[in-house]
């Protein structure tokens, strides 16, 4: 019979491609009022190999982290502007400092934390309201068009992956100047394939700073990080890669 | 910004206690809050005076067929009466809290609860369907728990007819706006369209919550000297019934007269709190703790205090308020959402107000327990409540309504689907058998509801191992053992109109036997019983009927009712609903690995049906398509449906089976589409073998909704170990297919071929097609 695979295995199978040393990277996750993936993406940080750090957004000092993941919420509800509140957090403006800095420490933004590192002026454009105005949940795939930055080292240049999109202002919108210019840089991380769940400008899912160490997208890897807990293809694990490519970096620049 | 209650109370002519006593002949408007007159009388008999403004807001109120359960009191005690040993073992709390709570072993409990939300829902749908969310979700924090997923039965008016949209749009906005915004996945539920719901649409939603043992919290308010606290969200003027009436006590003309009844949720709120209140119940910072919904302050206060040991004194100006002209009556009864009550000894209030910082969560600190027994509620230091706490809480009238079978109940269940005008022209040839199949799966009621599910999270969290389409939705609960929780609900309202002893029943089979389904071993019941008027002797009979079939299918499945919720006066005009118990069964997995799919995914692998069918079509999905409704509704076996969930289970468990979808509404028809559609896998079926084991014809066999049935896939080799197991229980089990992954095609002998692409594009086209 065909077993479903047991839990853990994604986890087993990091650790046979070495987590032990990449358990010395620590990975922070911010946590907004009315962050709600924050918990999933510690767990992603954690099946990946890594040391996950809870970080609390009204922290005046960024802890010892060797990179940060803002997860997805809706924190402070986004009533006005998503992310436009939280930007304002005391961690915030560490975590810009620390991004733009010589050290640029990787800042993967994820859903809200996407809506908040464009608040933040990390990362250009903006999201507004689905194109059909509904919040959706969906298995989506997305094509990885720049395999260069700090979060994306372990796909293969144009690799599909299914990963879960779940959203209700989703629509990336910038002129028409910066959406060239992204283009032109290669700062497209990743498009979405076969169907724009959303409107988004010329199928952005998702980009990523010059220096290629602050990725933002609205779909979510972390919910693609363990068989039998994410969309049914691929394993449902092609969210890993995301939490592994940044380890991989941090602990000796393999690949 | 503070607004002050104080700087405007002397807006108000407060009927204090002592003036009460004083003028005992001052007309109150007790007729307009909703208490009859033996009612009022009977308030007047405790209090041994009239009662002040505030404590009539109070006892009308709490004693409200919503909070009181008068009318149906009498008959719920049968869920505790008629209780087995084997139903008690797993039961850590019963009925009675905000939620039963069922240990799941290693140290685990479980807390789940189904409630109802339906008037506001149809005056508001947006904010009614998503306060009915926010309602039900603090029930469970309040138990102690982490709430982990919810879920949302939902039953609307025609599909066709111009409000339903409007209830649609709105209420499942309603439930994915708020409950995505909590971060709980929605597993499932149900959809299902029909006229009597038109101008009474059912909203019910279910949460269910997981704790350590340790962690059980509970409504009481002991300790004499033990602060009483309010926290969350102001009090606002929202979700007062009776408010144009409590506005007479006020001078001040200029006040808005009407206040909305409906509740205005802020989910953000709502996450904050539970946030909060996890972190609360960490430090072990709350010796008691109450959600305020229904009845608000009014019901938290008195339930508090008379669950507790002694009494309580509360300064109402002490409340934070979004509107200073509220009275204090107002106060007591605004249902305004994301608020809790607690009690903290002296020494955690610091701790406590670290807390509430942090989360930046505002509080006041009403009052304190006392051992008076008394619940004092003061306005500015005068008194303006003097009661037994358990007089408003516990002591409400309870009524022995009567009620009678119907005079229509015999003609309705003389009148067979099965000869009727209306089956008339019954499929048979291969065309029309295939057209029959197709028109079935793209029904509203059969039709794929992925267009509300797609609306709502069901990945947040992480721990979400099946959702919409299965049969039950799935939690994992401990990421180290996969230990996990099942939940399934099921309701039939046309099988409950014609038999509600049976329907009830058939409503508990089938949820108890979606959570076996899915490899769980059901554990525990939580059920929303909807109906229109106790006061009509016809539904009143219904309700009676309905809870004694309920509570008898309980002790023979050993699954003990932990909690839930009565719904009445259901109904447009005089016409009610159909009685429509919704019925949600728990049910524990070990390793939530070893769940079990809806649909096959791998060629050859072969087809079993599990049970034996008959020709039971009355109240059937087909008898519906066809505007059929009468006759008896299918046979309850319930042994039968406990030797199917031990072999489902067993068959789980054991590796034996790959996939499993339990037979119901739509019959082996919608099973065998569905099972299909699940993995976009099809299947070669011939059911010759049934029909003449069965005696029953191919159109029978594809749309009877006969029960106790199952259709699972099963690898060419398990497939002796799985038949020797059935052998062995002596049920009846036929292969009846194999999977065919190749053809794209679900192919029965006896029925043109159905293309998979066509039979998807039907199925799904129904719900965009009205809704968009």
């Amino acid at each position: 019979m065909t077993e479903l695979p047991l839990i853990g295995e994604a986890a087993a199978a990091a650790d046979a491609s070495g987590a032990r040393e990449l358990a010395g990277a620590r990975i922070g996750v911010v946590t907004f009022p009315g962050s709600l993936d924050d918990r999933d993406a510690a767990r992603a940080v954690r099946l990946a190999g890594g040391t996950a750090v809870s970080l609390w957004h009204a922290d005046t000092v960024l802890a010892d982290v060797d990179a940060v993941v803002i997860p997805g919420g809706f924190s402070y509800g986004d009533y006005l502007r998503a992310g436009a509140i939280s930007r304002f957090a005391p961690l915030m403006s560490k975590i810009v400092d620390a991004a733009n800095s010589d050290a640029k420490l990787p800042v993967l933004g994820i859903c809200n934390g996407f809506q908040i590192l464009t608040e933040s002026h990390l990362l250009p454009g903006s999201m507004i309201k689905n194109d059909h105005l509904k919040f959706l949940c969906r298995d989506q795939v997305l094509r990885v068009e720049n395999n260069s930055t700090m979060w994306t080292s372990d796909y293969a240049a144009g690799q599909e992956i299914t990963i879960p999109l779940k959203n209700q202002d989703g629509q990336y919108i910038a002129d028409e100047k910066t959406l060239d210019a992204l283009e032109a840089e290669g700062r497209v991380a990743f498009r979405y394939v076969g169907f724009n769940p959303n409107g988004s400008r010329r199928d952005i899912a998702g980009i990523s700073n010059a220096a290629g160490n602050v990725v933002g997208l609205m779909p979510h890897p972390e919910h693609a990080v363990e068989t039998g807990y994410g969309p049914e293809s691929n394993a449902g694990t092609d969210g890993l890669g995301f939490f592994t490519s940044v380890l991989n970096k941090l602990v000796g620049g393999a690949k | 910004m503070t607004i002050s209650a104080d700087a405007v109370n002397k807006k108000f002519n407060i009927d204090t206690v002592e003036n009460a006593a004083k003028t005992p002949d001052t007309e109150l408007p007790w007729a307009e809050l909703g208490l009859k007159q033996n009612e009022f009388d009977e308030v007047v008999k405790v209090l041994g005076r009239r009662p002040t403004g505030a404590e009539l807001a109070m006892y009308s109120v709490m004693w409200s067929e919503h909070c009181s359960y008068k009318s149906s009191k009498n008959h719920l005690r049968q869920f505790g009466e008629k209780v087995t040993d084997e139903m008690k073992k797993d039961m850590l709390v019963g009925i009675g809290e905000n939620a039963g709570v069922t240990n799941l072993g290693d140290g685990w409990a479980v807390t789940f609860k189904i409630e109802s939300h339906n008037s506001p829902s149809f005056v508001e749908p947006y904010q009614g369907a998503a306060t009915g969310i926010g309602g039900i979700v603090r029930d469970i924090i309040s138990m102690g728990a982490r709430p982990v997923a919810v879920m949302d039965p939902l039953r609307f008016g025609a599909i066709d007819h111009p409000d339903t949209a409007r209830v649609m749009h709105g209420a499942v906005a309603g439930i994915g706006g708020y409950g995505n915004s909590l971060g709980l996945p929605n597993i499932g539920g149900e959809m299902v369209f029909d006229a009597v719901y038109q101008g009474n649409p059912l909203v019910n939603a279910l949460a269910v919550g997981v704790m350590r043992h340790e962690d059980i919290r509970l409504a009481n308010a002991s300790g004499k000297g033990n602060k009483v606290v309010l926290f969350g969200a102001r009090t606002g003027g929202d979700g007062i019934g009776g408010a144009s009436v409590l506005a007479s006590e006020s001078f001040d003309d200029t006040k808005p007269s009407k206040r909305p009844a409906v509740q205005v949720g802020d989910p953000f709120a709502e996450k904050v709190l539970i946030e909060c209140c996890l972190e609360l119940f960490k430090g072990s910072l709350v010796e008691g703790i109450q959600d305020l919904g229904a009845a608000g302050i009014s019901c938290a206060t008195s339930e508090l205090a008379s669950n507790g040991d002694g009494g309580m004194q509360v300064e109402l100006t002490s409340v934070l308020l979004r509107d200073p002209t509220l009275t204090p009556g107002e106060i007591l009864m605004s249902e305004s959402q994301e608020r809790m009550m607690a009690v903290v000894t002296p020494e955690n209030i610091a701790a406590f107000e670290a807390v509430m910082d942090k989360w930046a969560v505002e509080y006041s600190w009403l009052g304190e327990v006392t051992d008076t027994g008394r619940l004092i509620i003061t306005w500015d230091g005068e008194v303006i409540v003097d009661v037994d706490p358990r007089t408003v809480a516990h002591d409400g009238p309870v009524y022995d309504r009567p009620y009678a079978r119907p005079s229509w109940q015999d003609s309705v269940q003389a009148d067979s689907f099965t000869g009727s005008v209306q089956d008339a022209g019954r499929p048979s040839a291969p065309a029309e058998l295939a057209a029959a199949v197709t028109e079935l799966v793209a029904s509203p009621n059969m039709c794929d509801k992925s267009w509300i599910t797609k609306q709502y999270d069901r990945y947040v969290g992480g721990n979400t191992a099946m959702a919409f389409p299965d049969d039950a939705g799935v939690v994992r609960v401990d990421e180290e053992t996969g230990l996990g929780v099942a939940l399934a609900t099921d309701a039939n309202g046309r099988y409950t109109y014609l038999d509600p002893y049976h329907g009830a029943q058939l409503a508990l089979a089938e949820a108890y036997r979606n959570v076996a389904t899915s490899g769980a071993v059901p554990m525990a019941v939580s059920d929303c019983l909807n109906f229109g008027s106790p006061e009509d002797p016809d539904v009143m009979w219904q309700l009676a009927e309905a809870i004694r079939g309920l509570s008898d299918a309980c002790m023979v499945l050993g699954i003990p009712v932990t909690g839930g919720n009565v719904s009445l006066y259901n109904q447009t005009g005089t016409t009610p609903i159909h009685p429509s118990p919704v019925v949600a069964v728990l049910g524990k997995l070990d390793d939530v690995a070893r769940r079990t799919p809806s649909g096959w995914k791998e060629d050859g692998q072969a087809i079993y049906l599990l049970g034996t069918t008959a020709a039971e079509l009355d109240g059937s999905e087909w008898s519906n398509l066809r505007g059929h409704l009468g006759g008896l509704p299918p046979k309850v076996d319930l042994a039968a449906e406990r030797a199917l969930g031990e072999i489902l289970i067993n068959a789980s468990r054991d590796g034996m089976i790959d996939s499993a979808h339990d037979l119901s509404e739509g019959g082996l028809a919608a099973a065998l589409v569905e099972s299909s559609l699940r993995y976009g896998v099809g299947a070669r079926i011939a059911l010759e073998d049934l029909l003449e084991r069965d005696g029953v014809d191919l159109f029978t066999a594809l749309f009877s909704e006969s029960q106790a049935r199952a259709l699972v896939a099963v690898p060419r080799s398990e497939e002796v170990r799985f038949k020797d197991m059935c052998t062995a229980r002596g049920f009846a089990h036929l292969r009846v297919g194999v999977v065919d992954a190749a053809g794209g095609q679900l192919e029965i002998n006896g029925v043109e071929t159905l293309s998979l692409d066509a039979l998807r594009e039907a199925h799904e086209a129904t719900l965009p097609k009205y809704f968009g």
